[in-house]
């Protein structure tokens, strides 16, 4: 049963083949015992002539048998769900990266070149793509009905969400965790476009490079005159810090991810780098996160290792 | 059936407990006896019911029309919230132990009162105090964060009275944790010579698993709330990312009181139904030691799967796989139950009074709405329904297809031992049926809405949902009918039923073995039990 | 009835004076499971902050005044230890000496308070106190003020419960002194006892969580 339901994603059809295997055997157990049921009420009513001789109060074998066959089906059940879970769950590498910020009450959408969207979000068919998303404000939660796919977007933390379109065209986004007044009018559409146009559409922008918008950024907001090679000032050089290990104040060790760099630029003092003083005044209120994400990709820019995003566009122009 | 009425009962009829301990308001208001507290209890849950009613009224005529065109959204979200907070707390979770519970326990066990009376009236009183608060919300301006009050939304966002709720919800916590103890302590400590623990009523232990769960998970969600209060007035900033906090941490306390609060609502309606079903039947229940014992590990499982609301939230891959099965095994335990209520069926001899229509309503509407919970469990499905109208039919089905149908079975069943008087059975039935069709009218709909990705808390919505909105709708109103139709028939019967004599059901049981309604302390003399609970014989 | 007893010590729902003694004991016990989740709350909340800002708590940890809550640990531990000898004493009828050790244990219970409030005071004056007078500023700030906002939840809702037990004991006390309880019948002596153990035990885990962060103190 797909109803009316498009199925648009590489998920779709996969999950819908789950759903309705679920649908047959939910739906004949209860249809069992809903018959059962009627059959038993109707045949032992009062006054009716069953035979009621030999009933019994219990029975082990009885017992054992619906407590083991359904435990054994839930079992299946739930194999079957964890492999599509951690399909769900598991991007493949050179997936295209498309930065999320949900705002009350809107999605902010950033494209690998800097090109950016509001409630809208175009992709291209057939791509891998990665979205990458977080909250200004409060939880919301990025809901693609036709794609299957739904993933919470939380302030303070990176969440991610991955599929390949399979059909062009236009589909409805909703906001599907309660985010507010206006929650119910936080919707939007995915576009999806074939390649070649989604190579255009990017193309038509005027928009800076995320990278060197961010460059801009470090220099705006006096990032540069501590930790530019030059400055007087003791500060870490962040070339090549992006998928670094970093050893912390406390001794401990940490990959340095996109958490990290953006707890680095917004909470400075909860990993203070081994070596430097916890001088860097924390920049909370005065970032957005959509900066943020500017300057960690001016920041993984700067990296001897390749970073995602680089990846993210030889793919999609592949 | 009133050719049983002896002349003690004769005596007793329109006496009992409801006069004996004086007539006045206040002999109602400082009474200590466990059978006026219920009764307090049942007025203060029925005008919550239909507090909470009232909203879903309005939740469902605004969806009439994808626009909403009938509240600001702003109203919208204020009113299911203030459904979702009044259904749940003031009235789901007391309604079968504080109402049912305390009148029965007791008399079940064969004890002339609860272990300590004067916790059980306290306990009223919070309730009341609790319930005081969240009205006074409503009346200054109404909440609109979700009766599960995400942050960083409910901290730093939502300009209502939060705090005003949180009180009112953090004070009937601790009363529903007395009454929990209160019924812990009663069982142990308080039964009949000849009462062991196989004897008990399945009705008792499903009392005792629920006291349980109550009182070890009430105290975290009131924790919880607490640090909500104090985070708004103070800043704590332990939910608030903005200050290096965790709002999936509130997510994980939350859950972890929410989820066994979900079997606070089902347990106790597991146990009504069990009577019930053995009185229509005529015989002993199936599988008595698996009834217990499933109800039992319900309880303790239940605390183990809280992470299944969070799936998509950003707990981790592996969280999800291991919330995933435990969801799956919980659901075991209530296969069992299932299986054993129709078995019970074969070979008995089945009445259809109206407690057997909406205990058999239960069953059917209960397995409905947990097979849906088994899809909510399996991950990756959950994934497309998670917070979308998918999950509303869930718990619909299972706290008012299930756990509502059973508070309500449960009212008729006993109402002749509480009040001493029969109601109309032919209008009771007709109402448990229509309350049926209304019921499925109203939320099978919403299944297939949440499959089509309408999501939930939405004040309008997109034009292609509305038709199944309006059926949903239509179902709506039935179901309402059907519930103030029992308002009219059994506040009749207070004045004209007929007497009911102490065991109009030929149940069998200790409640049955005194005069209806009961005096004051219960039995005249201490019963002696020396077989077990449903020795029924024909 | 238990001829012992008198009658009036009996509520009439029991059957005899075990039975009234053991439910409120078993009672007790239940609340104390309660409580213990209740405060579990913040100690998990406790261990995922701690786990997030290691440094922080470290930081926060040296602005206590580790004597002084050493010292309220040691007071604390005391009137547990009086108390039940306390409960000692009333099995073996001495009523008097019962009395004066509950009237020592409430008294050490609000020097227990006093000291507290005292390092509150000092705490306010040097502006640690986070949605009131909060006064750090800079790097790691924000971060000690949720070490700060644990640490007051926690021992506030601690001092909540001793303040609650001083008065449960000043009362039994008294009742114990003017004979109201002896060897016979003493079961409310004994809940409070338990009661205090549960303040007791509440303390000694957070006395290592917010005194003794990074070891020294
Ligand atoms: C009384 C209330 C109640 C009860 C008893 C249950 C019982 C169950 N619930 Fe439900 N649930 C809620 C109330 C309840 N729930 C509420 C209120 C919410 C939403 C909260 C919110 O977000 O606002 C919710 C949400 C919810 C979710 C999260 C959905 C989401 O937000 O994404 C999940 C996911 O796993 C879930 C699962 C289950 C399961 C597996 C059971 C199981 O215990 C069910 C077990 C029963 C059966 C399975 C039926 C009988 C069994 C058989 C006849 C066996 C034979 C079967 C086979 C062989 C297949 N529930
Ligand atoms: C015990 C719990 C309980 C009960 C009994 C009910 C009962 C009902 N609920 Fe509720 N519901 C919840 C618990 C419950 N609900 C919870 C926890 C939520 C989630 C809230 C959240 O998201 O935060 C929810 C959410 C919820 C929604 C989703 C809102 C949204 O997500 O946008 C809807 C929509 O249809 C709904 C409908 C109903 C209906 C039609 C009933 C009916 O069964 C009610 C029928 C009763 C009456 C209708 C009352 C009697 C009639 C009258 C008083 C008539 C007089 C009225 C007038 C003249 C106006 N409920
Ligand atoms: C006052 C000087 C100062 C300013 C201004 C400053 N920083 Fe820093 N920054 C530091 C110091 C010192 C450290 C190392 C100690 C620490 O981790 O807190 C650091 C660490 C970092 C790190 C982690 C580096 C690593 O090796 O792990 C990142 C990323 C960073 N800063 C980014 C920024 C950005 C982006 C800005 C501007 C928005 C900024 N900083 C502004 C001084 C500063
Ligand atoms: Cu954003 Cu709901
Ligand atoms: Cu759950």
């Amino acid at each position: 049963m797909s109803l009316s339901l498009p199925e648009a994603s590489n998920f779709a059809v996969p999950i819908d083949r789950m759903f309705n295997a679920m649908l047959v055997l939910c739906g004949g157990v209860t249809l069992g015992v809903f018959v059962v049921m009627f059959w038993f009420c109707i045949k032992y009513r009062r006054g009716s002539d069953a035979n009621r001789e030999g009933r019994h109060s219990t029975k082990m074998g009885l017992e054992l048998s619906w407590m083991l066959i359904p435990f054994l089906l839930f079992v299946g059940i739930f194999a079957w769900s964890i492999n599509l879970w951690t399909l769900l769950r598991r991007p493949p590498a050179g997936a295209m990266p498309v930065y999320i910020v949900a705002k009350q009450w809107m999605w902010k959408v950033q494209h690998v070149n800097g090109r950016r969207e509001i409630d809208t979000l175009t992709v291209p068919l057939g791509v891998p793509v990665r979205l990458i998303m977080t909250s200004q404000d409060v939880i919301h939660s990025f809901y693609i009905p036709d794609f299957r796919v739904k993933q919470d977007v939380v302030p303070g933390r990176y969440t991610a969400l991955w599929f390949v379109a399979t059909r062009l065209g236009n589909f409805p986004l909703f906001c599907s965790e309660y985010c507010g007044t206006d929650h119910a009018a936080m919707t939007g559409t995915v576009k999806v476009v074939s390649r070649e146009d989604y190579q255009k559409w990017l193309k038509a922008s005027t928009a800076l490079p995320p990278a060197e918008q961010g460059r801009q950024l470090f220099v705006q907001f006096g990032c540069s005159g501590c930790h530019d090679p030059g400055s007087g000032i003791r500060a870490p050089v962040l070339r090549g810090v992006y998928g670094s290990t970093v050893t912390l104040a406390d001794g401990v060790t940490v990959t340095a991810d996109d958490r990290y760099l953006h707890d680095a630029i917004v909470l400075p003092a909860t990993q203070v780098v081994a070596g430097y003083a916890p001088i860097m005044p924390t920049y909370q209120s005065r970032i957005d996160e959509e900066d943020v994400l500017l300057l960690m990709a001016y920041i993984k820019s700067l990296g001897p290792q390749a970073s995602p995003a680089q990846t993210g566009v030889t793919h999609a122009q592949r | 059936m009133n050719a049983a009425v002896t002349s003690a009962d004769a005596e007793s009829m329109g006496s009992g407990y409801l006069v004996e301990g004086g007539r006045t308001l206040w002999s109602w208001l400082s009474t200590r006896d466990h059978k006026r507290i219920g009764i307090l209890y049942a007025v203060a849950i029925t005008t919550f019911f239909f507090m909470g009613g009232v909203a879903a009224t309005l939740i469902r005529l605004n969806l009439i029309y994808p626009d909403g065109r009938m509240l600001s959204a702003e109203t919208y979200n204020k009113t299911f919230t203030f459904h979702g907070v009044v259904m749940v707390w003031f009235f789901l979770i007391p309604s079968i132990p504080a109402t049912l519970g305390n009148f029965l326990l007791p008399l079940m066990i064969g004890a002339r009162d609860m272990a300590f009376p004067r916790l059980n009236l306290f306990s009223w009183y919070l309730y009341m105090v609790g319930g005081l608060f969240t009205v006074a919300a409503l009346l200054l301006g109404g909440v609109d964060t979700g009766w599960t009050f995400y942050t960083p939304y409910s901290t730093m966002f939502s300009n209502s009275n939060v705090i005003l709720v949180v009180v009112g919800v953090f004070v009937v916590g601790f009363s529903s944790i007395l009454t929990g103890l209160n019924l812990i302590v009663t069982t142990h400590m308080m039964r009949a010579p000849g009462m062991h623990w196989y004897r008990l009523p399945l009705f008792v232990w499903a009392m005792y698993a629920t006291s349980v769960v109550m009182m070890l998970a009430t105290p975290v969600l009131a924790m919880t709330l607490s640090l909500i209060g104090l985070e708004r007035l103070a800043g704590v900033g332990i939910f608030d990312p903005a200050l290096g906090g965790d709002p999936i941490l509130f997510q994980h306390f939350f859950w972890f009181y929410s989820h066994p609060a979900v079997y606070i609502m089902i347990l106790p309606a597991m146990g009504v139904v069990s009577e019930l079903i053995c009185n229509g039947v005529h015989r002993k229940i199936f599988g008595y030691k698996f009834m217990a014992w499933s109800m039992l590990s319900i309880a303790f499982i239940g605390f183990l799967v809280w992470g299944h609301h969070m799936f998509v939230a950003g707990q981790s891959m592996y969280a999800g796989i291991v919330f995933s099965i435990l969801s799956f095994v919980v659901a075991v335990p209530s296969a069992i139950k299932v299986f054993n209520w129709l078995t019970t069926l074969h070979k008995g001899t089945i009445d259809f009074h109206a407690p057997m229509i909406y205990a058999l309503g239960f069953i059917g509407l209960f397995t409905l709405g947990g097979m849906t919970g088994l899809f909510l469990a399996a991950v990756a499905l959950d994934v497309n329904l998670t917070d979308t109208y998918f999950v509303v039919a869930h718990f619909h089905y299972i706290m008012v297809g299930g756990s509502v149908m059973a508070y309500l079975g449960g009212i008729h069943y006993w109402w002749p031992k509480v009040t001493g008087r029969m109601y109309s059975e032919t209008i009771a039935r007709i109402a448990a049926v229509l309350m049926f069709v209304g019921f499925n009218l109203t939320f099978f709909p919403q299944y297939i809405l949440g499959y089509e990705g309408m999501p939930r808390r939405y004040h309008q919505y997109l034009p292609q949902f509305q038709d199944l909105n309006i059926l949903s709708s239509i179902g709506a109103c039935v179901l309402a009918i059907s519930y103030l139709m029992p308002l009219f028939y059994l506040g009749h019967s207070l004045f004209r039923g007929e007497a009911a004599g102490p065991n109009p059901w030929q149940a069998t049981g200790l409640e049955w073995t005194t005069s209806s309604p009961p005096p004051e302390h219960n039995f005249h003399e201490t019963p002696v039990v020396t077989h077990g609970p449903y020795e029924y014989c024909d | 009835m238990n001829a012992s007893v008198p009658d009036a010590a009996v509520q009439q729902q029991f059957d005899d004076a075990p039975q009234q003694k053991d439910a409120a004991v078993l009672g007790m016990w239940a609340f104390i499971a309660t409580e213990v989740l209740f405060f579990g709350v913040l100690f998990a909340a406790y261990v995922v902050c701690r786990f997030r800002f290691p440094l922080a708590f470290v930081a926060g940890s040296a602005r206590l005044d580790f004597p002084m809550g050493t010292a309220e640990t040691a007071i604390l531990l005391t009137s547990g230890c009086l108390s039940a000898i306390a409960l000692r004493q009333i099995q073996l009828d001495k009523a008097r000496q019962s009395a004066v050790l509950l009237l020592v244990t409430a008294l050490l219970g609000i020097a227990f308070l006093v000291l507290h409030g005292m390092e509150y005071h000092d705490e306010f004056k040097e502006g640690l106190i986070p949605g009131i007078r909060y006064l750090e500023n800079g790097p790691g700030a924000h971060e000690m003020e949720l070490f700060f906002s644990l640490y007051y939840v926690t021992t506030g809702f601690h001092s909540l419960h001793v303040l609650i037990g001083v008065v449960l004991l000043l009362i039994m006390a008294a009742r114990t002194w003017r004979g109201t309880f002896g060897a016979h019948y003493h079961t409310p002596i004994e809940i409070t006892g338990l009661y205090w153990s549960l303040v007791d035990i509440v303390w000694i885990f957070a006395y290592p969580a917010f005194y003794l962060v990074g070891g020294a103190g």
